[in-house]
């Protein structure tokens, strides 16, 4: 089955004054529909920096993206909006909501992108809130919502667009356990239900469970392939290339 | 599309008070200036443009209204004798001095003409009749100068280069743009007040029978009189208000004062659209992250700058009024014709999306990574 989403010896690389950094090195990632994977490692290992080229907002310098079976890399960037509005979702870990709309308009507002707009637009946004269990915050703003609720808002807006692909980076970093867990099981049943491939950037390993397969990244490299929980899911093979940074 | 631009625009209410005084600044000291200009222009020549005539001729080497010096009046019996003249009068424009009850005296400028074809004549008037300036020493002024003149009521007698003058009529909004009021009399009052000769004058009026051919008229005078230039009642008029406005530099200066309020609008607006925009940096961030184009996001931007330009304009044009309003009774007119309050609402929106630029130029600019950071 094509995955939802696949890197294939992905390489980004950073100038900083003579000095390259390699912040991935020849990464290799495949991620099926409906699979929940994490992305673990420490500060600087280059988790955000890969869900980045697999979310189109940056190219690599070299490799290979395709979502859907589509090549991304290399694509102009002008085009880079298009692919991440038509396939992919996004969730933050300071929800970054739009504090002057209510939570209802900020799912409007993702619609809006799909040109979906009047009432076809709030009936969906109705039904998004209500799938993420908060419909009756509709008209309410995000100052006035929990963090766990903004999130919840979050979550809807990034699946407004129906995407393929889900990537989130450390959606429970800013909430408690307790609100933490609830949040990766919505994700986790949503992910399950729509078939959208997830990819979760966490340190936090209590909330393992929740993960259909786990990936560990180091100093841009994918270090420690997990087997799949669920056997529907078998752990891509993965590549160990060598640290390297050159300097000057 | 949710009302992403209105909510961000109100969301901050001194900073959209800030950027709406920097537009009804703008507003007002463009409306006034340019105001002032129309008004200004207006009055350098409104006494050409009502003066029912066709053509002017004066003595040679004519460039505005106030240059005229005086020649032969026989020169009318040969206008009057030339085919396609319907009519034609004589003329007096001149400056003079009045004096004032206190014993001050005022510059004004002499206009005589014939009151039974008042051609060049006073318009307007509230008080008495252009007939009224038949009788023995009568003159007709304007209202706007009653205080500098220091005339108190109808009928009062002054002098004016030491002749007794007997005013006998008001007129309204007859303006002239030299500090000095326009005194209306008839053309023989007029010589005497000017102590003029009697056989000289200083333009005369011509009015040409219905659908002449005037420019094929005025070759005829040429042909006729000498040392004279003839000019249409239009071409005068320009060359009037562009003297006044131009060669003596005060249009200049009204119009370079219009500019710097636009400036100062553009630069206000300008800056305060662009601290908005970086209030609101990470949400165009977040824009971009969800895959908005960069059209989209110009739209956001394009339509706070429009709601703060109509915002603006509302406000502005409704201080301009009370200011317009306020100057009619000052010795220079503001005019505000509809065409500037329609001007003004393009130039507004203009200004305002022209300030928004550099705040388009901002967000084509952010990186859609800073998302990810906290």
């Amino acid at each position: 089955m094509q995955p939802a989403i696949a890197v294939h010896n992905v390489t980004k690389t950073y100038s900083q004054g003579s000095a390259a950094v390699h912040a991935l090195n020849g990464v290799n990632l495949a991620v099926q529909s409906g699979e929940v994977v994490f992305l673990m490692g420490p500060s600087g290992s280059g988790k955000t920096t890969l869900l980045s080229v697999m979310g189109c907002i940056l190219q690599p310098t070299a490799g290979s993206v395709r979502i859907r079976g589509r090549e991304v890399a290399g694509l102009p960037e002008r085009e880079l909006p298009a692919i991440r509005l038509a396939h992919i979702g996004f969730v933050f870990q300071g929800f970054n909501l739009f504090p002057t709309l209510s939570a209802g308009e900020n799912v409007e507002l993702a619609l809006d992108l799909k040109g979906i707009r009047g009432r076809d637009a709030r009936r969906r946004a109705m039904e998004l809130l209500e799938q993420v269990g908060i419909r009756e915050k509709f008209d309410i703003f995000p100052a006035d919502l929990s963090g766990g609720q903004k999130q919840r808002v979050a979550i809807a807006r990034a699946l407004a667009g129906a995407p393929d692909i889900l990537l989130a980076d450390e959606p429970t970093a800013a909430l408690d356990s307790h609100v933490g867990r609830r949040i990766l099981e919505l994700v986790r049943s949503l992910a399950h239900a729509q078939g959208v491939a997830v990819v979760i950037v966490t340190h936090d390993s209590r909330m393992l469970q929740f993960a259909d397969r786990l990936v560990h990244i180091e100093d841009g490299r994918i270090v420690e392939p997990s087997e799949a929980k669920a056997p529907a899911f078998a752990a891509t093979p993965l590549e160990i290339a060598p640290l390297a940074v050159s300097g000057a | 599309m949710p009302p992403l631009a209105r909510r961000n625009l109100f969301h901050d209410r001194v900073r959209l008070t800030v950027t709406l005084t920097g537009i009804v600044f703008a507003i007002v000291l463009i409306v006034v200036q340019i105001g002032l200009f129309i008004g200004f222009t207006s009055a350098t020549s409104n006494v050409i443009e009502n003066s029912g005539a066709d053509l002017w001729i004066g003595a040679k080497g004519l460039a505005y209204l106030e240059q005229a010096v005086p020649f032969s009046e026989r020169k009318l019996q040969q206008v009057r004798s030339t085919p396609g003249v319907a009519t034609a009068e004589k003329y007096i424009l001149v400056w003079g001095n009045w004096q004032r009850p206190d014993g001050r005296k005022e510059g004004v400028v002499l206009v005589g003409l014939n009151p039974d074809l008042p051609m060049g004549g006073p318009w307007n008037l509230s008080a008495g009749s252009v007939q009224d300036l038949k009788t023995a020493d009568a003159i007709i002024v304007d209202e706007l100068y009653r205080q500098k003149l220091g005339v108190t009521h109808l009928g009062q007698v002054i002098e004016i280069n030491g002749h007794r003058a007997r005013i006998v009529g008001f007129t309204q909004g007859i303006r002239s743009f030299t500090t000095s009021p326009y005194v209306f009399a008839s053309f023989k009052n007029a010589q005497t007040f000017a102590n003029l000769a009697e056989d000289r004058a200083f333009y005369i009026l011509v009015k040409a029978v219905p659908a002449a051919d005037m420019e094929r008229l005025r070759r005829e005078l040429a042909a006729r009189l000498r040392d004279v230039d003839i000019y249409t009642t239009t071409e005068f008029s320009h060359m009037t208000q562009f003297y006044w406005m131009f060669t003596t530099g005060a249009g200049i200066a009204v119009l370079l004062a219009a500019l710097l309020g636009l400036i100062v609008g553009i630069v206000i607006v300008a800056q305060t659209i662009y601290a908005t925009t970086m209030d609101h940096l990470r949400e165009f961030g977040t824009l971009k992250a969800m895959g908005a184009s960069n059209g989209y996001i110009y739209r956001v931007i394009i339509q706070q700058a429009a709601l703060s330009a109509v915002m603006g304009y509302v406000l502005g044009m409704v201080a301009s009024v009370f200011i317009v309003r306020g100057s009619r009774e000052g010795g220079a007119a503001i005019l505000f014709p509809w065409e500037l309050a329609v001007s003004m609402f393009f130039l507004t929106l203009l200004m305002c999306i022209g300030a928004a630029f550099v705040s388009i130029n901002k967000v084509t600019r952010i990186d859609p990574a800073m998302v990810f950071k906290g």
